[in-house]
């Protein structure tokens, strides 16, 4: 079966119409059938309605996406119980340890996040797995930084990269590899982005699922989730009316 | 002597000025070198098949174990000589007779 690629973290700038159809119609070429991009909490329904149109006469499926940047955990629960029904996928970017562990423990929390240049305040250790993997939270990995950085940086970045996704694989916690590019000509066919991921020691099962079936299954169970026949869980309603 | 597999990438550059054939080589080198170092790149047996400036496309053959290695430099550049590219791999396979039928399909 064809795989269906997504890209959860493509940067587009709403204000610039034109740019932000070429960068969709460009994903469309490159073989993308899902993408996502990070909005402000207050962006109206109609501005996500008109891009949902944009995308989709492009073949394209959009899924919108909010990044939440607490600073403390009673901050990202207040955030979530705000902005979680509003919202598809929901990243958290874990500026610190307390966020990070509240972060993978919180089962409203889809995608986890952590600074890529300050590798001091990458908290995806084991203790971090652990907790994502009970709450199905997956570890989200840009590969802007390894196109744009150069030299010891990259190395460092690598490092860090392989480490964590060990973790990950040996906690089963998902890997989201994502773009994170905000120009046209950063943006990379989803096996080149497969490809991008072996740097940090996935195989390319991995690699490909990270780009395709982990997205997906993020975004399948939260439209579940919104929709109104959802009531927990394993439950949803079949039948309404006098006649149940 | 066991026969060493090779790979043939096609590749389509992707930029608004065509870089020439030393260019696009010297990118691809140095790709590969920043990402692998020197023993890394000797491992790969890379060489420029094709470079057709026309159509913006190249056809690169290395070995079947570099492939990925190959593959991870190729999406790692972002510039030739100066200008912001991209080389997209179009198709891989093992000889450039199917290479080609890939392409036309």
């Amino acid at each position: 079966m064809k795989k269906a690629f997504a890209d959860l973290h493509l940067r587009l700038n709403m204000k610039d119409r034109s740019a932000t159809l070429r960068m969709i119609n460009k994903a469309a070429n490159l073989g993308y059938r899902l993408i996502a991009m990070p909005l402000a909490p207050e962006t109206r329904m109609e501005e996500v309605t008109k891009l949902r149109g944009t995308c989709n006469e492009s073949g394209i499926d959009f899924v919108t996406r909010v990044d939440l940047r607490p600073r403390t955990p009673n901050d990202l629960m207040y955030q979530l119980r705000r902005l979680r029904r509003k919202f598809e996928v929901v990243c958290v970017s874990c500026e610190n340890k307390a966020v990070a562990r509240q972060a993978a423990k919180d089962r409203r929390v889809d995608l986890l996040a952590f600074p890529l240049l300050d590798f001091r305040r990458r908290f995806f250790d084991r203790a971090e797995a652990e907790l994502a993997s009970n709450s199905l939270a997956a570890l989200e990995i840009d590969v802007k930084p390894l196109l744009v950085l150069e030299g010891p940086a990259r190395i460092r970045l690598l490092s860090n990269l392989r480490r964590e996704a060990t973790i990950a694989e040996k906690f089963h916690v998902p890997i989201v590899v994502s773009s994170g590019v905000s120009a046209e000509r950063l943006l990379r066919k989803p096996r080149e982005m497969a490809a991008l991921a072996f740097l940090f020691g996935l195989d390319e099962d991995f690699a490909l699922k990270a780009v395709s079936q982990s997205a997906n299954a993020i975004v399948k169970r939260n439209r579940e989730k919104l929709g109104s026949k959802f009531v927990a869980p394993g439950i949803r309603v079949v039948k309404e009316g006098k006649d149940c | 002597m066991k026969r060493v597999k090779r790979r043939y990438l096609a590749l389509q550059i992707d930029s608004d000025e065509v870089p020439s054939r030393r260019e696009f080589m010297d990118a691809v080198w140095g790709a590969v070198v920043k990402l692998h170092g020197e023993y890394g790149a000797s491992l790969t047996s890379l060489s420029l098949i094709d470079y057709d400036e026309e159509e913006k496309m190249a056809v690169v053959r290395t070995s079947l174990a570099a492939v990925n290695l190959v593959r991870a430099s190729l999406a790692s550049i972002t510039s030739m000589a100066g200008k912001e590219t991209a080389v997209h791999v179009l198709a891989v396979s093992g000889t450039i007779k199917a290479l080609r039928e890939k392409l036309k399909q």
